[in-house]
């Protein structure tokens, strides 16, 4: 039981790290229609960006903020205006298959300029265990899932409180008639790529000190991002979250209780069984193009 | 009339080449030439799923994997080659019909997910069931095929072997596209709503797309086992994929040929680019983004397009020439 307690736990933490990760995945495609094959890369790289700083002799927080910024400019801004504006009018499946160049491109690039070899990364959160009833549970488990919840929930205020937030949605929703209603339509898309770029750095950040910085991490952490997508909903920030969750707690119990060999089929039998039976997700809206 | 002949000399060339070249090269470079042969049928099998029917498959390799492993299997069994290889060709097609269901159901990235899932999964397969895969220790101690009594033993022998089949593959494509079922695949890509309401049962033609397509992938994996002679998982990964779908994007999906030029960057490219050492995929990977940014079609896209704006040119200079004498009567 103690056992379970704890797989359910560490099973939510990575679940809310996935959800972090498909939230900016499904935003991608909401607003400019980019599959992104590379964001599993995207997650990988921050921690990079922090490694880097750290060399260069600067304190943890520092180079978070460092790294935070390097992503913003590179994963938000020149994958924008780089990859994405020029591909975007050849159609949806041309960009999709750049970005998995693109994925090659950054994996590749990292071990070259860094290393091949995983590197331990450090946690800014508290470590150790916790005794509550006898159970003894991962504090740093519980931490992360709770910052990553926090900052689920600080983007749902944003999108749903504040202006700029209204507006992004109404850009996702309809740009055309966005754009009819006055909203600088091109400044909210850019917006969303930087919010993606800010939410996979935080999950490099969070996950990074669990799993180690290593230039293949990404392919893994992809692809449960793009299942947690595509199960919770596509197009839904909501079904982002369920289907984060849900995939981390599965993946979890799947190692131990099932077969440590086949944990990565899983997830995929899960995918598989959505996208036929369910292919809006389970929190979504059937959208018209998609079946 | 003068550009057919252009054309015609240099196929010849091109053919010449691919029959003479390897006998100047030493051991490594026939690998690697036997490596593009096998690869360009791979591709072309995708090709035909992607570029002509239009559907995306991020499963290819696997296929490759699936064909290489019931070589590899059955002639440690002791069953020679032919009778593997057809058994391979079969089962790949009944896959990859089988997986054509998803696309009846789903099109463009859901698809590409599916299929993405199920490359994962056969790659678990061949790591995991060891009794029958050995696992990661993989398969060896089979031996090239011989035929009629002639062996393709040696590399340079092995390798003509593979050209023929790459000559047998390339002749059964093009007599399928221009036959009315390659027709059927371009209306599916081009509009299945109204391939539909001509008739076409696009049903059936998407699950052939499809099968056909992998059964390629299952031959060219029976070649490439005898050619390596170990198979493990390893060098079937989602990589395997993605390379493919990068060859067939390069070269240019939906043309004939493009599969060829796509599978020799795919393959030579690493060679040439020897000096860069790791950096090679590095450059290999920023030189697909920038072409897909120029020209989503690919390289023979960008030639077609130089041929239709000469041409364009041409006609309008002629058009002038001719309003111009117009004018003067």
């Amino acid at each position: 039981m103690m056992n379970f307690i704890n797989l359910i736990l560490s099973g939510l933490a990575t679940g809310a790290i996935y959800a972090l990760v498909a939230i900016g995945f499904t935003l991608l495609w909401q607003t400019s229609q980019t599959i992104n094959f590379a964001q599993g890369e995207f997650v990988m790289v921050p921690a990079f960006f922090v490694l880097a700083a750290l060399n260069l002799g600067m304190p943890l927080p520092i180079a978070l903020l460092v790294g935070l910024a390097l992503s913003m400019l590179v994963l938000g801004v020149l994958f924008k205006n780089l990859l994405v504006d020029p591909m975007l009018r050849h159609g949806v499946l041309p960009l999709a298959i750049c970005t998995m160049a693109l994925s090659i491109f950054l994996k590749e690039t990292v071990k070259e300029v860094y290393s091949a070899e995983a590197s331990p990364f450090p946690s800014f959160l508290p470590e150790g265990n916790l005794i509550v009833f006898g159970a003894t549970i991962s504090i740093q488990s519980v931490s992360i899932f709770v910052f990553a919840i926090c900052a689920v929930l600080a983007l749902q205020a944003f999108l749903a409180r504040t202006s700029t937030g209204r507006q992004m949605q109404a850009t996702a929703q309809n740009p055309y008639v966005a754009k009819l209603l006055g909203v600088p339509v091109k400044r909210m898309i850019m917006y969303t790529f930087l919010i993606n770029a800010a939410l996979v750095a935080l999950a490099s950040f969070l996950i990074s000190p669990v799993y180690l910085a290593k230039f293949s991490a990404g392919e893994t952490l992809g692809l449960a991002a793009f299942i947690a997508a595509i199960v919770g909903g596509f197009n839904q920030i909501r079904g982002a979250i369920v289907g984060g969750l849900l995939l981390g707690i599965v993946d979890n119990l799947a190692a131990a209780y099932i077969s440590t060999q086949y944990r990565g089929a899983v997830p995929l039998f899960l995918l598989i069984a959505v996208i036929l039976f369910r292919p809006q997700g389970l929190m979504g809206r059937a959208e018209e193009r998609t079946v | 009339m003068s550009r057919s002949v252009l054309l015609k000399t240099f196929g010849v060339l091109i053919v010449g080449a691919l029959i003479f070249l390897p006998l100047t090269l030493n051991r490594y470079g026939i690998y690697i030439m036997s490596l593009w042969a096998i690869m360009t049928i791979a591709a072309m099998g995708l090709n035909l799923t992607l570029g002509y029917a239009g559907q995306v498959s991020l499963a290819q390799g696997a296929f490759v994997g699936l064909g290489a492993y019931t070589v590899a299997i059955m002639m440690s069994a002791g069953f020679g080659f032919w009778l593997p290889l057809l058994i391979a060709i079969v089962i790949t097609f009944a896959v990859g019909w089988l997986l054509g269901y998803p696309a009846l159901r789903v099109q463009h990235h859901y698809l590409a997910f599916v299929t993405l899932a199920f490359s994962t999964l056969v790659f678990l397969v061949f790591r995991n069931e060891e009794w029958l895969t050995k696992g990661i220790y993989g398969i060896m101690g089979f031996k090239r095929p011989s035929a009629f009594g002639v062996s393709f033993q040696k590399p340079i022998e092995f390798y003509y072997f593979t050209l023929g089949a790459l000559a047998l593959a390339s002749a059964f494509m093009a007599w399928l596209v221009r036959s009315p079922w390659g027709r059927a695949f371009v209306a599916l890509r081009e509009n299945p709503v109204r391939a539909l309401s001509l008739g076409v049962d696009t049903r059936r033609y998407t699950l052939m797309a499809f099968a056909i397509g992998s059964a390629m992938g299952g031959f060219s994996g029976a070649l490439y086992a005898p050619l390596v002679e170990f198979v493990d998982p390893t060098p079937f990964t989602l990589a395997l994929s993605l390379n493919l779908l990068m060859m067939v994007i390069v070269g240019g999906s939906g043309f004939f040929f493009g599969p060829f030029l796509g599978a020799a960057i795919g393959v030579l490219l690493p060679e040439w680019l020897r000096f860069a050492h790791g950096w090679y995929l590095t450059i290999y990977a920023l030189f697909v983004m920038i072409l897909l940014i120029k020209t989503p079609t690919g390289i023979l896209g960008i030639i077609e397009n130089m041929i239709a704006a000469r041409k364009t040119r041409a006609a309008s200079a002629a058009r002038a020439a001719a309003s111009a004498g117009l004018d003067k009567v």
